[in-house]
């Protein structure tokens, strides 16, 4: 059985409010030195197969249907090792 | 002549239905309801998708809606030209189906936003707006957390250049919306999506700012006897 993560971030060019929100509040709980935060989602797939070619490509295309809104948000597609 | 019918969707998570079905009955139509798990539009003559949190707004607001089986027949239809309405989470389906372009995003202040809202018609030739003047300015009622529209700028300058933006806050943006779009429409001018709330501004009597909501049910009314 494989796990195959899939990350989702609103595309550079989004203004993400939540990520500003973040970074706003970390030197007020004092960490220093963060220039910025950008907020995502994280999904975590377990095959029932290995994680082949095939089947990374049925991840992908899940990714693309409904995990990330591509109008908005890019996405990787990863295997955990 | 048999009244028209406006079909009002309801998904698990909608709220605005009620108000909507009022609406059209108001205006002398009939409303017909469907439900998000039929493959049945009901041979309806128009379709109006209504606000509140179908599925809960799980992972994005209307991604999963986009997938009800009532969508796997309304998508091809608006295709084909039925007029289509989203207000709100509705606006938030069309875009996620891709019926409309760009997306709804979160707030850019973080706030959900409820308040009168003052919105300019910027757009007059589609099936729910003809009842309006163009560049009238008209007051409804918004609320959203997630009402902020996004895209990419290519697809912003084309809206723009097509005249494809239909309305525009005024007097201050809820939401930070690109260019202050309140609302959009597809090429046709058949389906129309926009965050403010039109079916809450039908009648004085429950507090709403004005009556301004009508005119988008008078409008579909003249398209479909027009038609």
């Amino acid at each position: 059985m494989a796990r195959v993560i899939v990350d989702v971030m609103l595309k550079p060019e989004i203004l993400d409010p939540q990520g500003q929100a973040i970074a706003r509040a970390l030197p007020r709980l004092g960490f220093s030195g963060v220039s910025s935060v950008r907020q995502g989602k994280r999904f975590e797939i377990d095959l029932e197969g290995p994680a082949d070619d095939a089947a990374l490509a049925e991840v992908r295309k899940m990714a693309e249907t409904l995990l990330a809104n591509t109008v908005i948000e890019d996405y990787t597609v990863r295997v955990q090792g | 002549m048999s009244a028209a019918r406006v079909g009002v969707v309801t998904f698990p998570g909608t709220l605005d239905d009620q108000d909507a079905a009022r609406a059209v009955r108001l205006v002398g139509a009939q409303a017909v309801p469907l439900w998000h798990a039929d493959r049945d539009l009901k041979g309806v003559d128009a379709v109006f998708l209504p606000g509140g949190f179908s599925y809960g707004d799980y992972l994005r607001c209307g991604a999963i809606s986009r997938f009800a089986p009532l969508m796997e027949e309304l998508v091809p239809a608006a295709q084909a030209g039925l007029p289509v309405i989203g207000t709100c989470n509705g606006f938030q389906i069309l875009c996620e189906a891709h019926l409309l372009p760009g997306a709804l995003v979160r707030n850019a202040s973080l706030h959900y936003v409820c308040r009168d809202q003052k919105i300019r018609v910027e757009q007059t030739a589609t099936a729910w707006t003809n009842s309006f003047a163009s560049g009238q300015e008209i007051v409804l009622p918004v609320k959203h957390g997630e009402g902020r529209y996004v895209a990419s700028a290519d697809t912003l300058a084309a809206l723009e250049a097509g005249g494809h933006v239909v309305f525009r806050y005024v007097d201050g943006n809820p939401n930070g919306s690109l260019n202050d779009i309140a609302g959009i429409r597809n090429e046709a001018g058949n389906v129309v999506g926009l965050m403010p709330h039109p079916e809450h501004a039908v009648e004085e009597l429950v507090g709403a700012p004005s009556t301004d909501g009508l005119g988008f049910f008078t409008s579909i009314l003249k398209n479909l006897v027009n038609a």
